[in-house]
């Protein structure tokens, strides 16, 4: 396939084209490339080599649009029910800074006994299928080469088919996935013993893959009434999965620690997290950190959610994260939104960035309450291994009760999540190998007795078979679509209209979606502005108005309400009149040439016109006018008459004259600018100046029209004007010479 | 479980001696013992799933290798490994692995492999 431009859209056509023939680029995990970086005189430590491709931080407009990269691998979870919509927001989000793609699954899933195939749509996620991965891995693969970076693809090897997923990630070249038996049985009740056995088998295709594996653990925070209070038992979770996956032969470093800090503001969020964040990294130093965002307490205020994860990734820079994943701040309302998973990449970005060497000027203090917190969280997490020992194991703790308990260990409340042993779903399932078990494959874990056909292929099953789907991948079966009322062409189908034609409709989520949102005040009362923002949506021609969130400012005095809702209307883009594009020069470029050519501008508000408020942002330097580039001006006020524009720039020897004018009812706009053009004729001064009109109604057609050089319009900066003088002046020399 | 008062600070005093490092030994030697007995249910045991994971690695779909593993496992043959009976009956008439297994998936040569499985079972013999 062609690589992807900048200024093309990604084709969801060709991705589907020939994908049955599709073998993904690579295997395994990637880390980033760590190191010291320089940019725009700025040294940055924990950081990696800026992408290729990219959209920076909104501010770097004042920075010569640098993006600093942080040290550490960043996350974005994508799964809004319809894959083929995802691929466009993982290409925003690289461009963003995730290279990490965490794919949800759809509801469901992890009860299914056996693989999905096909695409159907999911509900809170996306059924993970071989067709659904390789179409994503494929525009992964070739959204990476764009970005300049490779990108980690990852989803779930959980639910009662976790081997299975795990060969069938491997072979679609998925780089890492969420493997924790602990989920299984706590969260999903699946059988215990099923889960252990399934998930060796699992972690061993895992270790052989290189990919890298996520725990479980922090589910126990989002589950637990006080998340803080599982702490001691965080430890205990990470233990069993970290050593059971090593045990396997999964490589240290492949194995992430999935952390979340437990509380967040308003309690006192560092007072608890950090110790506990600080205990963690003691304990597990051999293995990676997967830092993860707060959700247990969120709710609808996109505000509020960055404010607790800015703090989360203050503790990532307090302590460490070697993948920092984000989550969506709208995750409290719904099921994430494209803008939503760039604001949240663009918050780690800023804050970690902003963050750069915290630790290098700050210390932790050893003394006093954060490391002997520390040490008492430690020590319960000891106390509480000892117990489930002397308990007789894992099992019979975990039927105990042991587990997601409220209290903070040893203290119990009596509500902790207990299932039996031979409990769950897939009880009774699992089959004692004979002594002449065997299975001819790569990476299968346990007893073989391969030694009974060829001694030879002990170390090598699969050369029993001449090599497995890993080493041949041309042996894979590629299953299309199963259900002919449910796929990827039905719905490209319906939503043909807006792609790559004229057609263009607001979007949230899926392609020509048509939700929008309103930000609306209501002076009053929560309950009347609730109603009121419904019947406002409505009057608005909205279709499904709902309320997606509000927030008293004061008892009767105000409430602030956001509504979502349809629009049943397209745009055609053809019929869109479009601004003239005004080309910019960087901001050096202007520099240089200013200081080789001394430019002096003459400035004010013509004929007999009051208003002075635009010209003044486009002059000062206060506001990034032509200013801030050493261009010189002179002020002439307002209502200047147009004779004394040009005499001043003969006598101020200036090389511009910028005449700021509104649209008047008698057209004397229009006459000021070939009044002015003339007179500059006159005086035999014109083809030495250059003549600009600018103010809210002008256009740039406009101005030309009535002789003016150019003319500056709405949303004009000084970039816009500094830049056309110095092409401007330019052209002049050139021709002069 | 039952509810209990926190009572750390008599538990703790147990483990006041030990220092930071020394802790974290423990705490993993802990992690060990708990560990090492899951380690050997994954030795022991097989499922229905890692069986159709044995048998996509062999290059057989999703479809094929469920309906290979629900007729071996209605005649008690996952014991043996779905992948050993596909193997067998590639091995013995002479089939591709792909045809064995599809075979297999209609319902052909399961009175075969019973039967080699019990001679098996019988004389021990390398085959």
């Amino acid at each position: 396939m062609e690589k992807l431009k900048p200024n093309d859209k990604l084709n969801i056509h060709n991705i589907l084209k020939d994908l049955d023939k599709y073998q993904p680029k690579k295997r395994g995990w990637v880390w980033r490339e760590q190191g010291e970086i320089k940019l725009r005189g700025f040294k940055y430590k924990q950081a990696s080599p800026s992408l290729k491709r990219f959209v920076p931080l909104p501010s770097s407009s004042s920075l010569d649009g640098i993006d600093p990269q942080p040290d550490c691998v960043v996350t974005t979870e994508i799964a809004s029910g319809r894959f083929e919509d995802d691929i466009r927001r993982m290409r925003m989000a690289a461009y963003h800074g995730a290279d990490h793609v965490m794919v949800i699954r759809t509801a469901g899933q992890s009860h299914f006994d056996g693989l999905l195939e096909g695409t159907p749509q999911g509900v809170g996620g996306i059924p993970v299928t071989r067709k659904q991965l390789r179409a994503q891995r494929r525009a992964l693969d070739l959204i990476e080469e764009e970005v300049g970076r490779p990108i980690n693809y990852h989803s779930y090897v959980s639910g009662v088919a976790g081997p299975e997923i795990a060969v069938l990630f491997t072979e679609e070249g998925v780089n890492g996935a969420h493997q924790d038996p602990q989920y299984n049985v706590l969260y999903r009740n699946i059988n215990m013993i099923r889960s252990f056995v399934d998930a060796a088998e699992s972690k061993k295709i895992l270790a052989y893959a290189n990919m890298a594996q996520i725990d479980g653990a922090h589910n126990a925070n989002a589950t637990a009434r006080d998340a803080w209070k599982v702490m001691p038992e965080l430890l205990v979770q990470h233990a069993i999965n970290s050593v059971f996956s090593e045990k396997i032969g999964i490589k240290p470093e492949n194995i992430a620690l999935s952390t979340v800090p437990p509380a967040a503001s308003p309690s006192p969020d560092l007072k608890l997290n950090l110790p506990y964040a600080v205990a963690l990294r003691e304990f597990f130093d051999r293995y990676k950190m997967r830092a993860q965002m707060n959700t247990k307490y969120m709710d609808s205020s996109t505000r509020e959610a960055t404010v607790t994860h800015v703090l989360n990734l203050l503790i990532s820079r307090l302590t460490s994260a070697d993948i920092q994943s984000t989550i969506t701040p709208d995750e409290g309302r719904n099921v994430p939104w494209h803008i939503y998973n760039i604001e949240a990449l663009d918050t780690a970005k800023q804050a970690l960035v902003g963050m750069d060497d915290l630790l290098g000027m700050v210390e932790l203090r050893r003394d006093g309450y954060l490391y002997s917190k520390k040490r008492d969280i430690q020590e319960r997490a000891v106390l509480m291994m000892e117990e489930i020992i002397r308990m007789g194991g894992y099992f019979n703790a975990v039927e105990e009760g042991m587990f997601v308990d409220s209290g903070e260990y040893p203290e119990r409340n009596g509500d902790g999540i207990s299932r039996e042993i031979d409990g769950g779903v897939g009880s009774g399932t699992v089959i004692t190998r004979d002594p002449d078990y065997m299975a001819p494959v790569t990476a299968h874990y346990g007893y073989n007795n391969v030694a009974q056909y060829d001694e030879s292929a002990v170390d090598n099953p699969a050369k029993l078979i001449d090599g497995s789907t890993f080493e041949k991948p041309e042996k894979i079966q590629f299953i299309d679509e199963l259900d002919e009322t449910d796929n990827v062409y039905l719905r490209l189908e319906e939503t043909e209209k807006y792609r790559n034609t004229n057609l263009l409709k607001p979007e949230v989520e899926w392609l020509g979606d048509g939700v929008i949102t309103v930000d609306l005040f209501f002076p009053t009362s929560q309950k009347i502005a609730t109603e009121a923002a419904i019947l406002t949506g409505e009057k608005m021609n909205l279709k499904d108005v709902e309320v997606i969130h509000k927030e008293v400012l004061h008892p009767s005095e105000g409430t602030r309400i956001q509504i979502k809702g349809k629009v049943d209307f397209d745009i055609d883009i053809s019929k869109l009149k479009m601004p003239e594009e005004i080309k910019t020069l960087s901001e050096d470029e202007i520099f240089d040439y200013v200081k080789k050519h001394p430019m002096t501008v003459i400035a004010g508000t013509g004929g007999s016109d009051e208003h002075s408020v635009g010209i003044r942002e486009v002059l000062d330097i206060k506001h990034g006018g032509v200013e801030k580039y050493g261009i010189r001006y002179e002020y002439l006020g307002t209502s200047v008459p147009i004779e004394k524009f040009v005499d001043a720039a003969i006598e101020m020897d200036a090389q511009c004259i910028m005449m700021s004018t509104i649209i008047s009812h008698d057209d004397i706009h229009y006459k000021n600018m070939e009044k002015l053009h003339n007179y500059a004729i006159e005086k035999g001064v014109r083809d030495k100046l250059i003549l600009l009109a600018g103010g809210t109604q002008v256009t740039p057609e406009i101005a030309r029209k009535y002789k003016m050089d150019q003319g500056f319009g709405r949303g004009t900066k000084g970039i816009h004007i500094a830049s056309f003088l110095v092409n401007q002046h330019k052209a002049m020399m050139k021709n002069e010479s | 479980m039952k509810e209990r008062e926190d009572n750390f600070i008599e538990l703790r005093k147990a483990l006041r001696n030990f220092t930071d490092l020394e802790l974290k030994e423990h705490f993993f030697l802990l992690s060990d013992k708990i560990v090492d007995p899951l380690l050997e249910l994954g030795q022991k045991y097989t499922s229905k799933s890692i069986e159709r994971s044995v048998l996509l690695r062999m290059g057989f779909s999703s479809i094929e290798a469920k309906s290979i593993v629900d007729l071996l496992h209605e005649h008690r043959l996952l014991r043996k490994g779905a992948g050993h009976c596909v193997y067998i009956i590639s091995k013995d008439k002479e089939l591709s692995i792909r045809e064995a297994g599809i075979q297999i998936g209609e319902g052909h040569h399961i009175d075969y492999l019973l039967g080699v499985f019990k001679k098996n079972g019988k004389t021990k013999t390398k085959r």
